[in-house]
């Protein structure tokens, strides 16, 4: 059975249809990156999946069940989780306090000590841990917010840009934090921009172009796809 | 003994300002000079001093539902207002024996804590927040207000007990413990003096707890980021009304205290700058902190009540200037300001003595 499966999903703003018909099925222990032009609808799946937004028509079904009319919280209990675009930290609080408030549902006492420890070596942000997440480095909060986001143990991980304003360094090690999580049995689905970190970690890639799936497949494929190359230099419909 | 320690523990952690023995004990030097201040002074003046406190329990509602929960309810004199004529109505219709003032005290402030669960429903389970939420409560407060001052005519009563438009309810019996032989009845003297002494005490500890909680964390994870908060798989609407409720029994608490202690209660309890007063007391003080918020309060309104002696004209100007000032110069409170400089002091000294 696959993991995440979209069938015929339509959302409207208006006149305006962000996402058009979209068919997508994920496997479970797959990277899937899903990229695209800006404006192609990429957060906006990603916010129909979480129930941030509710689509027109068509069915979300995860792990067999249609979740298509849940809500956002009831997802998550499912196995979703979600890193947003821009870093959702809770900017007052300490770092510290950001992963407790991710993991005190699943642990407590002792054992959620441990576990925050657990995290906060995973993420390598051991020296900042009485920070204020505020005051963070951006890339320092993107991991901060991955570190919340993979604390629910999910099924199913959705990072949005997860290497957005980071370093190729940054961007190499968060690359190497997703195929970790991915190894042991983590399912990821990935927007991102930066072609460097498709190649390390994605064995399939989708193209969202106007709302619809414009290509599909490895991303060898997709780099050799001349049509692709021409929506990004603004030349799909020349 | 391990057991106070693991008490004090759950009292203290990042949500709420001052911690260790130093805290403690200044805390337990100033519960002395409360429990001790009666003896030193007369009884007018400790029946003001009850007034005071009397308005830190609104206080600390705002606290946790704006401070803590980051939701601004500009209607929490709402709720002050139902209790306070809830425990008018109960109390005219069944009188005081039998210790039924306490189950009045009780049952008002239930009253208003479940017409919290009615309005908040419909506010966080409809979504709104941000200024809609105080545009809301702000009106329902209003409302309230003109509604209770058109009711002079003898048409309006409940029971026994006349609701008398804008000159309000009055004669309401004070707060009677029953006792074998005679009952103690609590005037707005030193026996009301102790009843709220330790009401406060209690529900400045029971937040305390409540706050540095798991629940505290997500109330606060909200407020900084409710998408992120709902994201992590909490039914953040629940949360929402919960603390809502919870803020709403303790200005009711406020509301039957202010009654019992003046034994009168008036529509304009629910007015304009009724509702707006506990928006500057708490914002002076620091909203985002139980301890600043009471000391605020306090000060602020010792403040308030000396200037309406010498210059009433002014003092509302004045309660104004004080919080565009405060906005201006310390955004999250002038108590809270302070005590942070005064943490940030004490770990420099501790430093270099270490």
């Amino acid at each position: 059975m696959s993991l995440l499966e979209l069938r015929e999903l339509n959302k409207h703003f208006g006149g305006l249809h962000v996402t058009n018909g979209v068919n997508l099925t994920l496997e479970p222990g797959e990277i899937h990156c899903l990229i695209g032009p800006n404006g192609a609808g990429k957060s906006t799946l990603f916010r129909l999946i979480l129930g941030e937004h509710h689509p027109g028509s068509g069915d979300i079904l995860f792990a067999g069940e249609n979740i298509t009319a849940l809500k956002s919280f009831a997802r998550i209990h499912r196995g979703l989780s979600v890193k947003f675009q821009v870093p959702g930290v809770f900017k007052g609080l300490s770092v510290r306090q950001n992963l407790e408030i991710a993991l005190q549902s699943r642990h407590r006492g002792a054992g959620l000590e441990a576990e925050i420890g657990r995290l906060l070596t995973f993420l390598g942000l051991e020296s900042e841990q009485t920070q204020t997440a505020g005051n963070l480095s951006h890339g320092q909060k993107q991991w901060l917010e991955i570190g919340m986001a993979i604390s629910l143990k999910p099924r199913l991980l959705l990072l949005d840009e997860p290497t957005a304003g980071m370093s190729p360094e940054e961007t190499h090690m968060t690359g190497e934090m997703v195929q970790r999580l991915n190894a042991d049995g983590m399912t990821v689905l990935a927007i991102e921009h930066d072609m460097a970190f498709v190649r390390q970690v994605a064995r399939r890639v989708t193209v969202l172009h106007l709302g619809q799936v414009f290509a599909q497949g490895s991303i060898e494929e997709i780099v050799a796809n001349e049509r692709v190359a021409a929506i990004y230099l603004g030349q799909a419909h020349a | 003994m391990t057991g106070l320690v693991s008490f004090f523990r759950r009292l203290e952690g990042p949500q709420t300002v001052g911690r260790g023995p130093a805290f403690w004990s200044l805390f337990a030097v100033v519960l002395a000079a409360a429990l001790a201040y009666p003896l030193f002074s007369d009884g007018y003046t400790v029946g003001n001093t009850v007034y005071f406190f009397v308005w830190v329990f609104i206080a600390l509602s705002l606290c946790v539902i704006w401070g803590y929960g980051g939701s601004l309810s500009f209607g929490q004199t709402a709720f002050f207002g139902i209790a306070g004529y809830g425990y008018g109505v109960l109390t005219l219709n069944f009188g005081s024996a039998y210790g039924f003032t306490l189950v009045a005290l009780v049952a008002a402030v239930a009253i208003a804590a479940l017409f919290a669960v009615l309005l908040g429903y419909f506010m966080f389970f409809g979504r709104i927040a941000g200024v809609f939420l105080g545009i809301v409560t702000l009106a329902v407060t209003l409302m309230l207000e003109r509604f209770m001052a058109q009711t002079a005519g003898p048409e309006w009563h409940i029971g026994s007990a006349r609701l008398n438009g804008f000159n309000g309810m009055s004669a309401m019996p004070p707060l009677t413990i029953p006792w074998p032989g005679e009952p103690i009845v609590l005037f707005a003297d030193v026996g009301l003096y102790y009843l709220v002494l330790g009401l406060l005490v209690l529900v400045y500890l029971a937040l305390r707890i409540l706050m540095n909680s798991s629940f505290g964390n997500v109330i606060v994870a909200i407020r900084e980021n409710p998408e992120r908060a709902e994201m992590l798989g909490y039914d953040i609407r629940k949360y929402q009304l919960i603390t809502f409720v919870i803020g709403a029994a303790l200005a009711g608490l406020s509301g039957v205290l202010y009654t019992v202690w003046g034994q009168y209660i008036t529509p304009s309890s629910m007015s304009m700058t009724a509702a707006a007063l506990p928006l500057i007391w708490v914002a002076v003080g620091g909203r985002s902190d139980l301890t600043s918020t009471v000391i605020g309060t306090l000060v602020v309104l010792a403040a308030f009540q000396a200037l309406t002696i010498y210059g009433s004209q002014y003092a509302l100007v004045f309660m104004g200037v004080l919080l565009v000032l405060t906005v201006l110069i310390a955004p999250n409170g002038l108590v809270l300001g302070v005590m942070n400089w005064l943490g940030r002091l004490a770990t420099r000294f501790t430093q270099k003595a270490g």
